[in-house]
């Protein structure tokens, strides 16, 4: 038990080691360079919201709109499209019942326009939470998409 | 490893920039058929898209995102003969890019 958790701790740090050193190579960039493991491993939406915007609290909005199928007959690939005219500075999705909700989270710099698409696993049926950030709010648009065989696992 | 880019007009105005990499996206929750065991984890995690050298998107993906990733992002103002790139890293290191012009 003590080597297992001696080797779990030696790769830990050592991959953090490596993400640190890619990031001193990366050119600068305007974004934060690092992957947001705490909003991705979330296993809450709420979690995920405040671990990636530090907030959870979000207005619905009629400028986001999300093309998605209602029923996904393959859960392995759901393709969701997000488009807002809400100048976005971020965008998220987040498959509520997924085991970690928050699939992906984009950041968007000034010379993108507010269009995001991702082909997602759904493990169950799920309402699917499409979450912009603007102007240091949030703002959501909400799908439920049913899934007949689930693309978690097996 | 394979990585593709296309551009094209979105239907929303500017470009739409998709890309396509291939790979796995393992959630670690999946079972070897045959050993029973776990397949590890081994998931894209940041996407990096520039237009000329300067990035304008970042896209975090999970082990939620299927296998072959497609992801798409817009550009509002590319002109034609602009170079846009992409770049990723997955979780174990591997990293792969594509580059396209804007026509």
């Amino acid at each position: 038990m003590k080597r297992r958790s001696f080797l779990k701790a030696s790769v830990a740090s050592s991959t953090l080691v490596a993400a640190a050193s890619m990031g001193l190579l990366a050119p600068i960039s305007v974004f934060a360079a690092d992957w947001p493991e705490a909003a991705i491993t979330a296993n809450t939406v709420d979690d995920a919201l405040n671990a990636a915007f530090g907030t959870s609290e979000m207005t619905d909005s009629d400028a986001i709109t999300i093309q998605a199928p209602l029923q996904a007959e393959n859960g392995a690939v759901v393709p969701v499209k997000i488009t807002t005219t809400l100048p976005a500075e971020a965008i998220a999705v987040l498959a509520e019942k997924n085991p970690a909700p928050m699939v992906s989270l984009v950041q968007l710099g000034s010379a993108a326009g507010g269009v995001y698409s991702v082909r997602i696993k759904m493990g169950t049926t799920s309402p699917v939470h499409c979450v912009v950030q603007s102007g240091g709010k949030l703002y959501k648009a909400t799908q439920e998409i049913k899934v007949t065989v689930g693309g978690c696992g097996g | 490893m394979a990585t593709k880019m296309k551009i094209k007009a979105g239907k929303s105005g500017g470009h739409d920039v998709l890309v396509l990499a291939k790979h796995p996206m393992e959630t670690g929750l999946r079972k070897d058929a045959k050993t029973g065991e776990k397949v590890p984890e081994h998931f894209i995690t940041t996407m990096k898209f520039s237009l000329n050298g300067e990035e304008f998107a970042q896209a975090h993906l999970g082990p939620g995102v299927s296998a072959n990733p497609l992801v798409t992002t817009n550009l509002t103002s590319a002109k034609s003969g602009d170079t846009v790139s992409v770049s990723w890293v997955d979780n174990k290191g591997e990293s792969d890019s594509a580059e396209a012009t804007v026509s």
